[in-house]
């Protein structure tokens, strides 16, 4: 059993979109040009790019991070980032003290303007099963073992509110401009099942020493 | 609904697989559908709570055979054959009860959506709960849709923010009102989830509207109420 096989067969699940979209455009209740522009939009301008560049301004800019933490919605709204699945944003800082965790037990609620469509782990019943149980193991299978006196919190966002965690600076990027720090935030590192990894050199700019 | 759907604190499903470089749809259709279902919520001809529900009525070995986008197909489906898009006396002329795509797009021309209607109220939707206080997930098993999950209910937590006042999904998925009300959330200990052996340094917050709360009184109302029971029957 597979909960996310990919069946691209003519005769299963694309025949069956294929015979929607003509339902609802002959009704005049969409157009094909507004779902090319939608699927456009999530395949190269909604994405996680939009919340790395949010972390990097909350980490360089106190002001900034102050906002994020008081009303993410507002705060993301800024860069220009907002949109459906985004009208109630709160972000969660992670520290070496406390590791926070996002989910959806119900269905895969997910904060589209910042992350962009969630990936098939964070859909998968395994995710959305065990998350809220065993947290710790979870991210075991993500290769992340926490220390055990971190404080684990796990966001279950089953009703209207869309979380991003602010994952913890790594060590090493001190002087890294905004943009520099925005390119190492990984979409992992915003759901909480990784952390960022010290830099060790990079191209085209200046390399921060090794922490 | 005690749906499959409702997955918090289930075993067996494996570890997670992370795919490496995903594409953000894997097929072509995966995007279409996303995107129909999307201009369909915006544009008010469904709305979210009653999609989550039609997609939480998929039969449960069904819903775990198909993927994700899978369930939203079906979803989309569901909800037109509700709006009389197609008729249930066609839909029963197959065999297997599945939606036929050259019938849906056959119906389109003779055939208009029924229009939803949604009852409103006005009620002052004043806060019943306080931060810091002390509540109980009710023990609620409701046939229609809820976003209480099962893994909290009759569990004891603390309010830890209020979040304002939202729609409420119990009643808005099936058109019987909005009731907005105020959604809190609440802070549950590992512990009381999950029982003794659970994580002492693990909390999960929840987003709970206020009719899955119950207050639990605190000990000295507990006292003072038990003083006056005494008094009572002590005077009789």
């Amino acid at each position: 059993m597979s909960g996310d096989h990919h069946n691209t067969d003519d005769t299963g699940p694309a025949a069956r979109v294929k015979a929607l979209e003509a339902i609802l455009t002959e009704k005049g209740l969409i157009d094909s040009a507004a779902i090319d522009a939608i699927v456009d939009i999530y395949e190269t301008r909604v994405g996680p790019r939009n919340g790395a560049r949010v972390v990097a301004k909350a980490w360089t800019d106190p002001a900034y991070r102050k906002r994020l933490l008081a009303n993410a919605t507002s705060a993301v709204a800024e860069l220009g980032f907002a949109g459906p699945e985004g009208e109630h944003l709160v972000a969660v800082e992670n520290t070496d003290r406390v590791h926070n965790l996002i989910v959806c037990t119900l269905c895969s609620c997910y904060p589209w303007p910042v992350l962009g469509l969630p990936p098939v782990w964070y859909k998968s019943f395994a995710y959305r099963s065990r998350a809220v149980s065993d947290p710790r193991g979870v991210l075991k299978d993500f290769g992340l073992e926490l220390a055990p006196e971190v404080e684990v919190r796990v966001w279950d966002s089953s009703a209207a509110i869309r979380y991003l965690v602010i994952p913890e600076r790594p060590k090493g990027t001190e002087g890294m401009s905004e943009d520099a720090l925005a390119a190492i935030v990984t979409r992992d590192s915003m759901v909480g099942v990784a952390k960022i990894a010290a830099p060790t050199s990079r191209r085209g700019g200046s390399a921060p020493a090794r922490a | 609904m005690n749906g499959v759907h409702d997955m918090g604190g289930m075993d067996g499903f494996g570890p997670v697989v992370h795919e490496q470089n995903e594409p953000v749809f894997h097929a072509g259709w995966e995007g279409r559908v996303y995107a129909i279902a999307s201009i369909a919520v915006g544009r008010g001809l469904i709305n979210a709570d009653e999609f989550r529900h039609a997609i939480e009525r998929i039969p449960p070995a069904r819903y775990l055979a198909s993927s994700y986008y899978e369930r939203w197909i079906a979803a989309v489906e569901t909800l037109l054959v509700e709006r009389r898009v197609v008729t249930r006396k066609e839909l029963l002329a197959k065999e297997d009860g599945a939606i036929d795509p050259a019938l849906i797009a056959n119906a389109v021309a003779t055939q208009g959506p029924a229009p939803i209607k949604v009852k409103t109220e006005k009620r002052p939707p004043r806060a019943r709960f306080a931060k810091g206080a002390r509540v109980r997930a009710r023990n609620l098993n409701p046939s229609g849709h809820t976003r209480l999950p099962r893994y909290v209910r009759g569990k004891a937590g603390v309010i830890a923010r209020d979040w304002g006042v939202f729609v409420f999904p119990d009643t808005n998925a099936h058109h019987a009102g909005t009731k907005p009300q105020h959604c809190y959330s609440v802070a549950f200990d590992a512990r009381e989830l999950w029982g003794k052996a659970a994580n002492s340094r693990e909390q999960v917050y929840l987003d709970l509207w206020e009719d899955y709360l119950e207050p639990i009184a605190s000990s000295s109302k507990r006292q003072a109420t038990r003083r006056q029971t005494e008094r009572r029957s002590g005077g009789r």
